[in-house]
């Protein structure tokens, strides 16, 4: 397919690295919302600040490029000033579960209708390699010279345990498994989650010593297991692998139609 | 002369002294078309301790919206009472809750004392009522509001159905004086 | 007496302006003493077809207001000192995208939680200096319920004329107190909404100085697709490290109300005229010092009083003119002089200004005042 159509032509090259799988993402992105015929007057996409976020820059829809952390605050008011749009929010770990990780927590409470597309790197990246909430223990970092000592988020596991629709996890290196994901949260009515595994080769690659730059998408096959195999697996052997496929898909009422019907009702 | 009158209306949280400062400001600057202004204590003190309403009615424009010289202060409880009676204007009134108040605050201002509480349980058999009695007495001692202001001012603010028992107990205030 | 009079707070006041203005939406977080603001829109705003939220925090709140925003829709967020500090970074962001949006701030006493339902006037240099970076502000500051109304009406119409947050200055005492108010029909209200583009939306240039200065904006949604950023842009909106653009972009965020100075400010002057003495003062402080003036008339002081209504950007011409007039100034306000600070620097030292400060959370009695006018005469 043709992707220009979606993007900003001038903006492009990306400041992306190469081995980074922001770009991966961004094509199954593209696809997903050509797949699904959307009207790009009517998509809003949200981020917030990392390499991740730099996302709305390159694409020709309604784009907000907002502050540390506050991404879903900012997709928050929008769709609930405009519903009618289809609002998507680009976040990576730091930004979305260290600074910003209580309004994630809160908007899939709320169970409002945004779509996060969470890049999951393992690093603050833009900042040059800084420690993550989603750092596995053990490894280094610029600020974690002597190793992460602290747990990561499992910030799927969380976003199911605060109440969204539908949460997914996936990896760039299953393009086609993540472009239908995508799908499936543009459908899904209510707040819907993706995190995406896209290694980054400069910022943590490098200091952990993992060898030339695709080496880590390309590891994404053998540490990925679909969700069916992992439910019978022991927490030992699911050490170190990454759990794929679709982990909530709930039928809950969504915010904004919620509150709609809620304050016709008794006003 | 022009109207300036400043009333304190003090007790303990819960005894509804913020409803009735509104009720005597609605009264004059609604009903009878002067002006008003009301305010009150907030925050820790308004959780079940000292409560505290100030209302003043003035015919013409109220510049400092807070008490500085109470031409009237409705003490509902011992502590009020003593906390509240420092800067009663000369020739000022102090209505205080005998069932709760022993000790009369003494100054250079007249002292009227009636057991309100206890009025209100017996002849209109709610003490929560009290306030509105203690309400009737105001309107009697300060003569700065009309009764019929009061009353329409009552009926608008009381939780609907309240409304007669309300306007019996305001009644009660009214005879004692 | 018309059919809207009622005894209303200064909140209340605020929330129905906020209506009347056509806000329809309102995100906030529970704070005192401006909690009523959100407590009367929760209830009033789908009443109209609007929408609220109660944010998980500050910060959200103040994110949540710029996006609806940026949907077109008018927007508020109401909070005190502390939530007011944790604004700032999306405040930044709002100056440096100019976004309309209104943020009211019900002063209470700082610095950190400090005194919750206490009355304070200590966020004047915030509502100017509260966020990083250069800009210019409106902060504006009520003095009384009605004028809490118009204030807001006003609030919101210059937040959409110049495409910039405003602060709407309340302090606990207008807040909370309960007065008589004549609300005007909202159809004799002048309603100011933002200006529009009206070029295709492939010529739109959403960051474009023109001679207004003041560029119009689009609405998501609405065909310009465009991009907003709070990195610093050039005039499509797209982030710059070329020092010219980024120049000429700050500059003229720092200009931009340089035209409409005569129209932001408003002072009220009362007895100036033949006054010696001159008070500063604004919100709750020039209700105890109109009491003040009121008594030293009385007693033959000639007195007179210049209340700031817009206190950002601040009146330094009016203050200047003012000092050329009295034998000396005095600023009662409740902190330790940080407006009388900004006076002496307005009437250059051709008077000497005098402060009255109150910080332990009471408000001025007007007995302080006065005994400072007696002092001065």
């Amino acid at each position: 397919m043709d992707y220009f159509p979606y993007l900003r032509k001038e903006k492009l090259p990306h400041i992306w690295c190469s081995g980074c799988g922001d770009g991966i993402a961004l094509k199954c992105i593209i696809r997903a919302i050509h797949n699904k015929g959307l009207d790009k007057n009517k998509i809003a996409m949200v981020s917030g600040i990392g390499c991740s976020s730099r996302t709305p820059g390159y694409v020709d829809f309604n784009t907000l490029h907002t502050t540390h952390g506050r991404a879903i605050p900012f997709a928050t008011g929008l769709k609930m000033a405009r519903p009618e749009l289809t609002v998507f929010v680009v976040t990576g770990d730091g930004d979305a579960t260290a600074i910003g990780g209580n309004h994630l927590i809160h908007a899939a409470r709320r169970n409002i209708d945004l779509k996060v597309l969470l890049y999951n790197n393992h690093i603050y990246g833009m900042t040059g390699g800084q420690v993550s909430p989603c750092t596995p223990m053990g490894d280094y970092a610029t600020t974690a010279p002597y190793g992460c000592l602290e747990n990561s988020f499992d910030i799927a596991g969380l976003t199911v345990a605060a109440g969204a629709s539908f949460v997914a996890r996936s990896t760039v290196y299953h393009v086609k498994a993540l472009e239908k994901l995508i799908e499936k949260a543009i459908d899904k009515e209510g707040f819907s989650l993706i995190e995406i595994m896209s290694p980054c080769p400069t910022s943590y690659g490098k200091i952990n010593k993992k060898g030339a730059n695709k080496n880590l998408v390309l590891a994404q096959k053998t540490q990925s297991v679909p969700v069916n195999k992992a439910k019978d697996m022991s927490p030992e052997d699911l050490k170190g692998k990454i759990v794929t496929g679709i982990l909530a898909d709930r039928d809950i009422p969504e915010y904004i139609k919620n509150y709609d019907m809620l304050t016709s009702q008794k006003k | 002369m022009s109207l300036h009158y400043e009333i304190r209306l003090s007790g303990a949280g819960g005894q509804g002294l913020i409803l009735i400062g509104k009720v005597l400001a609605e009264a004059a600057a609604i009903y009878d078309n002067k002006n008003a202004t009301q305010s009150q204590s907030y925050g820790p003190e308004a959780r079940g301790g000292a409560s505290r309403s100030e209302v003043i009615i003035s015919d013409g424009d109220i510049d400092y919206p807070k008490a500085t010289e109470v031409n009237l202060l409705l003490a509902m409880t011992q502590e009020a009472a003593d906390k509240y009676s420092h800067d009663i204007k000369k020739d000022g009134v102090v209505i205080v809750d005998s069932s709760f108040v022993l000790k009369n605050p003494k100054g250079d201002f007249q002292v009227y004392s009636f057991p309100i509480t206890q009025i209100a349980e017996e002849k209109v058999g709610k003490k929560v009522v009290a306030n509105i009695v203690a309400l009737g007495v105001i309107e009697r001692v300060a003569r700065v509001v009309s009764e019929e202001a009061v009353i329409n001012a009552i009926r608008a603010r009381v939780p609907k159905g309240t409304e007669e028992i309300n306007i019996k107990a305001f009644k009660c205030g009214q005879s004692l004086v | 007496m018309g059919s809207r009079t009622y005894m209303m707070q200064g909140n209340l006041a605020v929330a129905e302006a906020a209506i009347d203005a056509n806000c329809r939406f309102f995100a906030g977080y529970p704070i005192t003493p401006s909690s009523e603001v959100a407590e009367h829109l929760s209830k009033r705003l789908p009443q109209v077809g609007g929408r609220f939220i109660q944010m998980e925090d500050e910060i959200a709140a103040m994110g949540a207001v710029i996006g609806a925003s940026l949907g077109g829709v008018k927007s508020l967020t109401a909070t005190s000192g502390p939530g007011y500090s944790l604004k700032q970074e999306n405040i930044g962001y709002a100056y440096l995208t100019e976004v309309p949006v209104v943020i009211v701030n019900v002063m209470r006493g700082g610095p950190s939680t400090g005194l919750p339902t206490l009355p304070s006037q200590s966020d004047v240099m915030q509502a100017m200096w509260g966020t990083h970076g250069d800009h210019t502000a409106i902060a504006l500051s009520p003095a009384s319920v009605g004028e809490s109304y118009d204030m807001t009406i006003r609030a919101f119409n210059l937040s959409e004329k110049f495409r910039m947050p405003v602060t709407l200055l309340l302090d606990e005492i207008i807040g909370h107190v309960y007065e008589k108010v004549s609300l005007p029909d909202p159809k004799d209200l002048h309603i100011v909404n933002r200006k529009k583009p009206t070029c295709p939306p492939d010529k739109y240039l959403p960051y474009a100085e023109d001679e207004s200065l003041i560029p119009p904006m689009a609405s998501f949604g609405d065909g310009y697709r465009y991009h907003v950023t709070g990195l610093v842009h050039d005039e499509t909106g797209f982030p710059t490290n070329n020092p010219e653009t980024i120049d000429k972009m700050l500059r003229r965020l720092h200009r931009k109300l340089d035209p409409y100075m005569s129209e932001i400010i408003e002072v009220e002057e009362r007895e100036t005229e033949n006054a010696e003495i001159g008070i500063v003062t604004y919100g709750s402080s020039a209700r105890a010092s109109s009491s003040a003036m009121r008594a030293a008339r009385e007693a033959g002081i000639k007195v007179g009083m210049l209340r700031l209504k817009t206190i950002w950007p601040f009146p330094t011409e009016a203050i200047f003119k003012f000092g050329q007039r009295v034998k000396s100034i005095i600023v009662p306000e409740l902190n330790l002089g940080q407006i009388a600070h900004e006076v002496e620097q307005a009437i250059k030292g051709t008077v000497k200004v005098h402060k009255v400060n109150r910080i332990n959370g009471e408000p001025f009695h007007p007995d302080e005042i006065l005994n400072k006018i007696k002092e001065c005469k």
